[in-house]
């Protein structure tokens, strides 16, 4: 599903690598943690899965697409098999929780109908049923990162990335997102999550990857924090 | 429905940014409207050219006392010259006669005058009016010649004005333009800023580029268009002021502006404010939105 082989990453200026021959295969269904401290090149790789950066060296394949040699202007069509989640949500602000997952349908081409149809489930599945009219600001931290799940399922993606989704939250509600992830990946969907909350890591007791300095340092299938 | 949401997006872009539209609309509208009027003048000129120079005559004016003798001469080399396609000769009598009619409003200035007084003349045509110079050079020693006037060099001149405010008119359209393309630029780029938060969300969520762009790039288009209308509007009140109005006394000099002159030159003026504002807002995109 996903393959880094050899990946290695130098933004321009840096005096290091955030990535150094970094090689990683990921199966469909899979659920992994990539952790490490703050620039250690976790993120980056994420950028990678996106086609937002490319590597200086390697190969990336991601749904048996090679996104190193990938055209940009194939790149929308390439997303709309990803989901993604991020640390700051990402919510339009004018827009309803029922809003915000429909613009995502709505702006790939999808009709009114199909959204009227798909929504109301998406938010039924991430526990929003009965706030789908509410605006971001008159939801909490925890339900606002639902929408934003909801949003990154609703188009069925093959993989979902999460970017620190637990970041902004306290450990009672990141243990409900933990929750909803853990669903959606036994959905058949692989989750790709990028985190440092030893507490989650510990818990769910799914793969883990260790990141330091740009190489991988541990590689784990039933890993903890450590 | 995605065909009505761009058509709200652009509504919406217009609108949340009224005062840079309307500006960006005068700037346009004046732009074109000197481009138009720049495109009406070069009709105008090349019609009046094809007016004037198939009736324009080379006078060569002979001496008062210029003998029968001469004149007969003359009269034979010129019809035998093969650059002169016609040759009306005007006698004395004739050339008062003209006289008299040119300044029936003067009576003082007809009596002043002796029907003796005025020189005969030929009136040639020539088969091409740029062929002056050789006639002068041919026929200006000849005897009994006093003068050789040629109406194609007073009109020159006249034809020099016109090309030059012609050529005003363009630079000005040339310089207004760019500014309406700064602001095209401008305004795209605060309608990119406003709506960042939309455009994130739909490269995250995979939207097509043109879906993305084309809310913007009609923005522009829309108000290049009503710039361009507006600009029709001016050109319309510009042929009942002036044409029509205070320079009606010189109708028979300059050719009236047509309807159907105004016609051609508004889908130049559209498509000139229709693809220039697109092609902005497009490359204005490509560095600020990065699609």
């Amino acid at each position: 599903m996903i393959q880094l082989e050899q990946v290695t990453k130098t933004y321009p200026k840096a005096s290091r690598p955030s990535l150094d021959n970094v090689s990683v295969s990921i199966e469909k269904g899979e659920f992994v943690f990539f952790i490490g401290p703050s620039g250690s090149g976790k993120s980056t790789i994420i950028k990678m899965l996106l086609h937002e950066v490319a590597p200086n060296k390697g190969r990336v394949v991601v749904n048996g697409k090679d996104v190193t040699s990938m055209r940009s202007w194939k790149r929308p069509h390439f997303r709309r098999s990803i989901g993604c989640v991020f640390q700051d949500f990402r919510l339009l602000p004018n827009r309803t929780a029922y809003e915000n997952v429909a613009f995502a349908l709505e702006v790939i081409g999808k009709t009114k109908a199909v959204a009227r149809r798909v929504v109301p489930e998406v938010l039924e599945l991430v526990g929003l049923g009965g706030k789908e009219h509410r605006y971001p600001h008159e939801l909490s931290g925890g339900e606002q990162q639902r929408v934003a799940v909801a949003r990154a399922f609703v188009n069925r993606p093959l993989i979902l990335l999460a970017d620190e989704p637990t970041g902004n939250l306290d450990p009672d509600t990141s243990i409900e997102i933990m929750r909803l992830l853990d669903r959606i990946n036994r959905t058949g969907t692989t989750v790709v999550m990028v985190t440092h909350d030893s507490n989650i890591v510990n818990q769910m007791r799914r793969r883990v990857v260790e990141i330091e300095s740009g190489r991988i340092v541990r590689d784990q299938a039933r890993g903890v924090y450590g | 429905m995605r065909v009505k949401y761009v058509l709200s997006e652009v509504l919406v872009g217009l609108w949340r940014n009224v005062t840079m539209t309307i500006a960006m609309i005068i700037t346009m509208a004046v732009s074109l409207t000197m481009l138009g009027a720049s495109g009406l003048m070069y009709r105008q000129v090349d019609d009046m050219k094809d007016l004037y120079y198939k009736n324009i005559q080379v006078s060569i004016f002979l001496k008062t006392d210029v003998t029968e003798e001469q004149r007969e001469q003359m009269n034979a080399k010129l019809n035998a010259d093969p650059l002169v396609s016609e040759v009306i000769y005007v006698d004395k009598a004739e050339a008062y006669k003209r006289f008299q009619e040119m300044f029936q409003d003067a009576p003082d200035l007809i009596s002043a005058v002796k029907e003796d007084s005025l020189p005969p003349s030929f009136r040639i045509k020539l088969n091409n009016p740029e062929q002056y110079k050789i006639i002068y050079d041919q026929y200006k020693d000849t005897e009994g010649v006093d003068e050789i006037i040629d109406q194609s060099r007073l009109l020159d001149k006249v034809f020099n004005i016109l090309t030059a405010i012609q050529n005003i008119a363009l630079a000005a359209a040339i310089v207004m333009a760019v500014a309406a393309l700064l602001l095209v630029a401008n305004t795209i780029q605060v309608a990119a800023y406003s709506k960042r938060r939309e455009v994130a969300v739909m490269k995250l969520v995979g939207a097509s580029n043109w879906f993305i762009q084309a809310p913007f790039v009609l923005e522009a288009v829309v108000a290049g268009l009503i710039g361009s209308l507006l600009a029709l509007v001016a050109l319309i009140a510009a042929k009942y002021l002036l044409f029509d109005g205070s320079l009606k006394a010189l109708e028979g000099l300059l050719s009236p502006v047509s309807w159907g002159d105004l016609l051609f030159v508004f889908p130049l003026m559209a498509g000139v404010g229709g693809l220039i504002s697109a092609a902005t807002a497009w490359t204005t995109l490509r560095f600020y939105l990065r699609v």
